[in-house]
C-alpha cells in the first residue's frame, strides 16, 4: 500500500454568500483544488462529496452528483457519492477518500464539501442543524443544539473542571486568528468580556459562543499516483487519520462533559502516524461551541489544556496554535464543508505560504472534525517530511 | 405534515415514561431500546418494558432564549437533564418555575403536558416535563 | 351502593387577581370584589390543557389508595373544553393512566355539570355490576371573552373519582333535575360563550339547584342539620352562598367546599372541587349534600356519608386542593394573555 498525499486544494470565502448557490461554490472549490494540484479531469478516478443536510436547506439531495455535473466532469461519468456524518461530513469524506486510495482502489480522488445555509432564514436553519440530535427524544422536547452545549457547559463548571473564562476565551482565539484570513466570514477581533456580555442564547452561552450560520465550499486532490505526486506544489502526506462514534444522545452517555470518542480517534491517528502529541505543530479543531473546543483539546492534550487556556499559548505564534484558520467560530461554520476546509488552510500551513498567520516550522498539524457534540470524531494528521 | 403514526408509536413511552430493562443485565433504559448496548447479541429478546417512577433529580439545566419553530412562544424555557431514580438520564423541560429555583441537584417529578401541537388542525403531542419538588 | 374508592384535584398553579384585570378594562376592583365574591383565578399554563388537568387529579387518586388499575372498568371525563371537539379525552387517558384497554370510556358534556353526570354514570354501571371500579373527571381550561364579567371567574382545575364498592364515601343516593332553560350558551365556532345576563340567576341557578337540594332532602328525608357539609355548584361566591342561605344550611357547613373566590369557577369541576376540598378534612361518619348545576339547564344532587374506610386511605400522598390553592404562582394580565393563546401571533 503506497502513502496518500494532498495534491491539491482550494476554498470559496466563506460567509453569507447570497449570489452564490450551492452548485456554484462546490464547482469553485473543486477547480481551485484541481488547477491547484496541476491535474485535469481525466485524472479524476473518484469524486468524494461532504454535504450535512442539501435536502432540507435547498430542497437537494444526491448532492455529490450534482456537484459532479457543475464541475462539468459528468461527461466522463466519474463516480461521485455523497459523505454525511453531521458536521463531521467533511472529515469523514476524507476517511472515505483515503481509504479508496490507500486500498488502491483508485489513485487519485477529490474529496469536496459544501454547504449553502443562508437560502432559509436563520431560524430555519438552526432546526435544520438540529437535525443532528436525537429528533424523538431530544428535538421533540425543545432542545436545540446550542441548549445541549449549554448543559454541557453548566455541568464541567459543576464538577469543577473549568470556568467560564477558560471555554470563552476559545472565541476570542479564532477571531484574532480570522481577522488575519481573508476568506473568514468574519474579520473582527473580540475580547473575552464581548463573549460573555453579548445575547444569550442558551445560558450561559452568548451568541459569541457560537459559530455562525455560512456558506462555503473547500476541495482537495488527493492521490497516491507518482506522477500525480511529482506535479503538485509541496504535497503534504495524510499521515494517520481515524475516527470514532458516541451514543447520539448526550443523555445516553455516562458523563455528558466529556467526548470519549474524540480521546479515541485522536489517539488512534496519532499510532498511525508514528508521532507523538509532541510533534504535532499546529491543532484545527471543531469549535461549533466554545465549550465543545475545550473538551476537544483536554480529550486530545489532557486537562493541561484549561491553564493553558488561561495564557496565551493557543494563538499561532505561541507554542500551541489552535485554530489559526480562524475556526469554525470567525473563518465560518458550512456543515459539510468545514472538515476539509480544515484540511485545505492545514495544507497552506504546511507549504509555509500562510503569511501573518503563519506557524513557524509548521511540519505536522492536527484536524479535528465532529459531528454534534462528540457524536462523531474524525481525526486527521497531516505533515510533510 | 401530519406525524401521526411516528408520534402514536411513542405514545406510552412519552406519556408514562415507559422505558426498557435488560433481563440480561438488569439496566434500565429511557429512552426505551430494542438492543442493549452493553449485552448486544445476548440482550435480544430480552428487553421487558418497564414505567419509571418520574421521580429524579437535576443533573444539569440551561435557560433557552433561541427557542425554535412552536418552541418560540414559551421562550425564555428550561430545558434539564435529569437524573431518574432507576438511573437514567432524560431530557426535558422543567415548568412551574424561575429559573432562578433550579439549582443542579433540585428534585424534580414527571408530569404529563403538551408538548407540541400539530398547527391548529393536526394533532396534539403530550409528554413529559419537570416540576420541581420540595 | 356506589362508594367513593379514592380521590383527587388538580389546581394549576398560575394565578390571576381581581385588581390585575380590573385595572385592565377601568373597573373597580372592589367593586367586583364585592359583588361576585371572587379574589383570584387560576390560570391554566401554556402547555396545559383538560387532558393533562385530568391526568394529574387522576394520578393524585391514585396516589391516595392501592388500586389495581387493571380492575378499572371505565373512564367518564365530563368538560366543555375538551382539547378536541372529535377525539375523546377518555380515550387518551387510557394509555396517560395506563389502563386497561378493555375499558368503557367516553366524553360527558353538559356545561358545569359534566363531570357529575360522568359520576352517575359511572355509579349506575358500579351498582348494576357491569364493573367493579370506574373513574370520573370533570375538568375545565373555560374561557371568558375579554372585557366581560366572565373574566373574572373563568378559571382552570380538575377532580377524579375513582368508584367502585366499599370505598370510603357512600353516595346514598343521587338525583338529577333538567329542564329547557336557556341561560347560557355557545354555539358551535364561537371562542367566548353567551349568557343571559340576570336571566342566569333565579330562572336558572337557583331553580335547579334549590330543587335539586329539596328533593334530595325530601327523598332522604332529612333536614340541614342532619348534614355536616354541603357544596353547591360555584359559578361566584355569591350564588352558592345565597343557596345555602336559602336552604338553611350556616356558614360553617358550606365555607369549606367554598373555593371560587380562591381559584375562580373551575366549570365542570366547580363544585367536586369543593366536594374534594372537603373530602380533604372529613372524618368518618360526616354527611355531605353535594349539588351541581349545569346551565343550560340542570343540577345533579348527591347524598354522602363518609365511613371508617376514610381512615385506610392516604391522603397524604396527594396535594389536598387547599395546598393546591396555597402553591400560587402570581401573574400580570400580559402574562395572562399570551397563556390563554389571545395573541395573534404570525400566520394566524
Amino acid at each position: 500500500m503506497k502513502d496518500v498525499y494532498i495534491v491539491g486544494a482550494g476554498a470559496t470565502k466563506f460567509g453569507e454568500l447570497w449570489d452564490s448557490s450551492l452548485r456554484e461554490l462546490a464547482s469553485q472549490a473543486g477547480l481551485k483544488a484541481i488547477t491547484d494540484a496541476g491535474i485535469y479531469a481525466e485524472d479524476v478516478d473518484a469524486l468524494f462529496g461532504a454535504n450535512t443536510s442539501g435536502g432540507q436547506f435547498v430542497d437537494q439531495e444526491h448532492v455529490a452528483a450534482l456537484i459532479a455535473d457543475y464541475s462539468g466532469i459528468s461527461e466522463l461519468n466519474i463516480p461521485s457519492i455523497r459523505i454525511e456524518a453531521g458536521s463531521a461530513s467533511g472529515g469523514a469524506a476524507l476517511l472515505q477518500a483515503y481509504l479508496a486510495v490507500k486500498s488502491g482502489h483508485y489513485g487519485t480522488v477529490v474529496v469536496g464539501g459544501v454547504e449553502k445555509m443562508t437560502d432559509v432564514p436563520s431560524e430555519v436553519a438552526n432546526e435544520i442543524i438540529g437535525g443532528s440530535m436525537d429528533a424523538e427524544w431530544e428535538t421533540f422536547f425543545g432542545a436545540t443544539e446550542a441548549s445541549l452545549a449549554a448543559m454541557i457547559a453548566k455541568r464541567h463548571e459543576y464538577e469543577g473542571r473549568a470556568k467560564r473564562e477558560n471555554y470563552a476565551v476559545f472565541p476570542v482565539i479564532s477571531h484574532k486568528h480570522g481577522s488575519m484570513n481573508e476568506t473568514s466570514h468574519f474579520r473582527n477581533s473580540i475580547k473575552l468580556e464581548d463573549v460573555l456580555k453579548a445575547s444569550l442564547v442558551s445560558e450561559p452561552l452568548t451568541v459569541l459562543d457560537t459559530a455562525p450560520v455560512s456558506d462555503g465550499a473547500s476541495a482537495l486532490v488527493i492521490s497516491s499516483d507518482e506522477k500525480v505526486i511529482r506535479k503538485a506544489d509541496h504535497p503534504v502526506k495524510i499521515k494517520g487519520i481515524a475516527a470514532a462514534n458516541d451514543f447520539l444522545s448526550l443523555h445516553d452517555r455516562k458523563s455528558i462533559d466529556s467526548f470519549k470518542a474524540v480521546k479515541k480517534s485522536s489517539k488512534e491517528a496519532l499510532e498511525l502516524a508514528g508521532i507523538s502529541i509532541g510533534k504535532i505543530d499546529g491543532f484545527e479543531i471543531h469549535d461549533s461551541y466554545s465549550i465543545a473546543a475545550l473538551i476537544e483539546m483536554e480529550e486530545i492534550i489532557g486537562p493541561q489544556a484549561i491553564k493553558m487556556s488561561e495564557g496565551d499559548e493557543f494563538y499561532y505564534n505561541s507554542s500551541m496554535p489552535v485554530n489559526v484558520s480562524g475556526g469554525l467560530k470567525a473563518h465560518g461554520y458550512p456543515l459539510g464543508a468545514v472538515g476539509v476546509y480544515q484540511a485545505v488552510d492545514a495544507v497552506l500551513q504546511l507549504r509555509g505560504k500562510a503569511g501573518q498567520r503563519q506557524i513557524k516550522d509548521a511540519r505536522n498539524i492536527m484536524l479535528h472534525n465532529m459531528g454534534g457534540l462528540g457524536t462523531t470524531s474524525v481525526t486527521t494528521i497531516l505533515g510533510v517530511e | 405534515m401530519s406525524e401521526v403514526p411516528r408520534f402514536w408509536r411513542e405514545s406510552r413511552h412519552r406519556y408514562r415514561l415507559v422505558g426498557t430493562r435488560c433481563e440480561n443485565c438488569n439496566t434500565l433504559y429511557f429512552p426505551p431500546r430494542e438492543i442493549c448496548p452493553v449485552c448486544r447479541r445476548e440482550s435480544v429478546g430480552k428487553m421487558r418494558e418497564e414505567e419509571l417512577s418520574g421521580e429524579g433529580e437535576v443533573y444539569s439545566f440551561t435557560v433557552v432564549h433561541d427557542g425554535l419553530g412552536q418552541f418560540k412562544m414559551q421562550v425564555p424555557y428550561i430545558m434539564a437533564m435529569i437524573r431518574m431514580k432507576e438511573g437514567p438520564l432524560i431530557t426535558g423541560q422543567i415548568v412551574d418555575c424561575s429559573p432562578e429555583e433550579v439549582k443542579i441537584g433540585s428534585k424534580v417529578a414527571a408530569t404529563l403536558r403538551k408538548v407540541r401541537v400539530e398547527g391548529k388542525d393536526g394533532i396534539i403531542q403530550y409528554g413529559y416535563k419537570f416540576v420541581l419538588k420540595e | 351502593m356506589s362508594s367513593i374508592v379514592s380521590y383527587g384535584s388538580y389546581v394549576p398553579r398560575y394565578r390571576i387577581k381581581v385588581e390585575e384585570i380590573a385595572r385592565e378594562w377601568g373597573e373597580h376592583p372592589e367593586n367586583i370584589k364585592n359583588g361576585i365574591m371572587i379574589y383570584s383565578k387560576s390560570v391554566p399554563g401554556p402547555d396545559e390543557d383538560v387532558l393533562t388537568i385530568s391526568a394529574e387529579a387522576a394520578k393524585n387518586a391514585f396516589r391516595r389508595a392501592n388500586i389495581d388499575r387493571k380492575t378499572i372498568g371505565a373512564i367518564y371525563v365530563g368538560s366543555e373544553s375538551h382539547p378536541y371537539a372529535v377525539k375523546p379525552t377518555s380515550s387518551i387517558l387510557v394509555e396517560a393512566l395506563g389502563l386497561p384497554y378493555e375499558i368503557h370510556s367516553a366524553d360527558y358534556e353538559f356545561a358545569c355539570k359534566a363531570g357529575t353526570a360522568a359520576m352517575q354514570n359511572v355509579m349506575a354501571m358500579v351498582d348494576s355490576g357491569q364493573i367493579e371500579r370506574g373513574i370520573a373527571i370533570g375538568a375545565d381550561t373555560s374561557q371568558g371573552a375579554p372585557g366581560d364579567a366572565l373574566e373574572y371567574s373563568a378559571s382552570a382545575g380538575g377532580t377524579a373519582f375513582i368508584i367502585g364498592e366499599e370505598g370510603f364515601a357512600d353516595i346514598n343516593a343521587t338525583l338529577s333535575f333538567t329542564t329547557d332553560t336557556p341561560d347560557f350558551w355557545r354555539r358551535e365556532g364561537e371562542r367566548y360563550p353567551s349568557h343571559g345576563g340576570r336571566f342566569t340567576g333565579e330562572p336558572a341557578y337557583f331553580k335547579h339547584v334549590i330543587t335539586a337540594a329539596k328533593k334530595m332532602m325530601e327523598k332522604m328525608s332529612t333536614k340541614p342539620e342532619d348534614y355536616d357539609y354541603a357544596v353547591f355548584h360555584q359559578p361566584n361566591g355569591k350564588f352558592p352562598t345565597r343557596a345555602a342561605k336559602m336552604l338553611g344550611f350556616r356558614e360553617e357547613q358550606y365555607k369549606d367546599g367554598l373555593l371560587t373566590p380562591y381559584i375562580g369557577n373551575t366549570y365542570s369541576s366547580s363544585m367536586i372541587i369543593g366536594l374534594s376540598a372537603i373530602l380533604d378534612k372529613a372524618k368518618s361518619g360526616d354527611r355531605i349534600l353535594a349539588v351541581a348545576f349545569g346551565s343550560g339547564a340542570g343540577s345533579d344532587a348527591f347524598d354522602i356519608t363518609v365511613n371508617n374506610r376514610i381512615n385506610s386511605i392516604k391522603r397524604e400522598n396527594a396535594p389536598g386542593v387547599m395546598d393546591q390553592v396555597n402553591k400560587a404562582i402570581w401573574i400580570d394580565y400580559a402574562t395572562y394573555v399570551k397563556f390563554k393563546g389571545k395573541i395573534v401571533m404570525k400566520g394566524e
